[in-house]
């Protein structure tokens, strides 16, 4: 999974389907991971957030409000 | 919502707060009320004291304070006085609002002088290293406490409500999309408003706690609270243990910065005469 590379306000995000994530400011909390509805996110061995399901997101958007360092941006 | 990024400070990013700390969580929530509103930032302040909640100004391109200990409302005071077209916001955790900074709070809410202020209560002093503060549960253990809390904590909203204020609620980091709502509920209010966040603090409190992750701590705020509309039907057995959250108080009442500025219209009538 390596998707697609987006610049946003001069930074460099990943999308994958709806998801927009900045691996660099994620602290690998796990709070998107585990209250996340459909399972789609988990942790890396890097100790960082990936995207396992991306075609199980709803959009929900509920990752991006909870994550507490603003790395997931969801598009609806 | 990649519109949160134009209300960030971006090159000082990733900000400082620890890894699963609710402190960033409060920061997006009130951006979204802000952007809600349509407020142009540029009419926003936010002001702060010491403490990690301290360091959100910096991290918000609104216009931004970051003040003394304790002393985020008497500055947001000044501010507004000054100028009440502005939208002032105070962030504070809860030992800069109710211990140093505690006189200020119920004098402001006595006023009801028309800012935001945001409590961020995680039950401890998590920058200057785990001392406990007025809202550490009886029992619970800081580097203060080490057999653990002997004093028994403020119901912060009790507190305020006894003093005055427009708008009191309490939210929680888990409870995102009800925060939102509560926080600008807030922002609209004309007057005193206050909202107190329940936020884990898995540094300081959580560990030393045996809390667990930030997760686990997000999970109890899930479990141990309940909205008020069903508190009301539980009884006092069934309350115990549990904090209530929702909103407690929105009432109309005299903003101080427009009585202020009848007093000084008044007084240039009487110098004119
Ligand atoms: S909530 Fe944010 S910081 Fe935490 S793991 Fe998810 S993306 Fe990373
Ligand atoms: S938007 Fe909802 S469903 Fe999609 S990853 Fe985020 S929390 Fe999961
Ligand atoms: S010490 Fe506690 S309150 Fe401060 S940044 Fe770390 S987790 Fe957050």
């Amino acid at each position: 999974m390596s998707g697609e590379k987006v610049k946003l306000k001069g930074i460099e995000w990943k999308r994958y389907g709806p998801l927009l994530l900045n691996r660099e400011w994620c602290k690998g909390c796990g709070i998107c991971v585990a209250f996340c509805p459909k399972n789609v996110l988990k942790i890396g061995e890097d100790s960082k957030v990936f995207v396992d399901k991306e075609e199980d997101c709803t959009s929900c958007t509920l990752c991006e409000l909870r994550c507490p360092d603003f790395a997931i941006l969801v598009e609806r | 919502m990649a519109k949160s990024l134009e209300y960030i400070r971006l090159d000082k990013f990733p900000h400082v707060w620890c890894p699963g700390c609710g402190i960033g969580i409060v920061m997006g929530s009130i951006i979204r009320a802000v952007d809600k509103m349509e407020i142009n930032k540029n009419d926003v302040v936010m002001v702060s004291g010491i403490g990690c909640s301290g360091r959100m100004p910096g991290y918000c391109d609104f216009n931004t304070l970051h003040t003394t200990h304790g002393r985020a409302l008497s500055f947001a005071t000044g501010i507004k006085l000054a100028n009440p077209k502005f939208k002032v916001i105070t962030v504070m955790g809860d030992g800069d609002a109710l211990a140093i900074g505690g006189n200020h709070l119920i004098h402001a809410a006595r006023r009801n002088i028309d800012i935001l202020a945001i409590i961020i209560n995680n039950w401890i002093y998590g920058m200057t290293g785990g001392q406990y503060s007025p809202t550490t549960p009886l029992g619970s253990f800081a580097t203060t406490a080490p057999y653990g809390q002997v004093e028994p904590p403020f119901d912060v909203l009790k507190l305020i409500k006894g003093s005055g204020a427009s708008y009191i609620a309490r939210g929680t980091v888990y409870h995102i999309r009800e925060l939102d709502k509560l926080i600008s509920g807030g922002l609209q209010k004309k007057g005193f408003a206050v909202v107190e966040v329940i936020s884990q603090c898995p540094t300081s409190f959580g560990r030393r706690n045996k809390m667990g992750s930030a997760v686990e701590m997000m999970k109890r705020q899930k479990e141990e609270t309940v909205p008020v509309k069903k508190a009301e039907k539980m009884s006092k057995e069934e309350l115990k243990g549990k904090i209530v959250r929702g909103l407690f108080l929105d009432e109309e009442r005299d903003e101080y910065t427009e009585r202020y500025e009848k007093l000084i219209a008044k007084a240039k009538e009487v110098h004119q005469k």
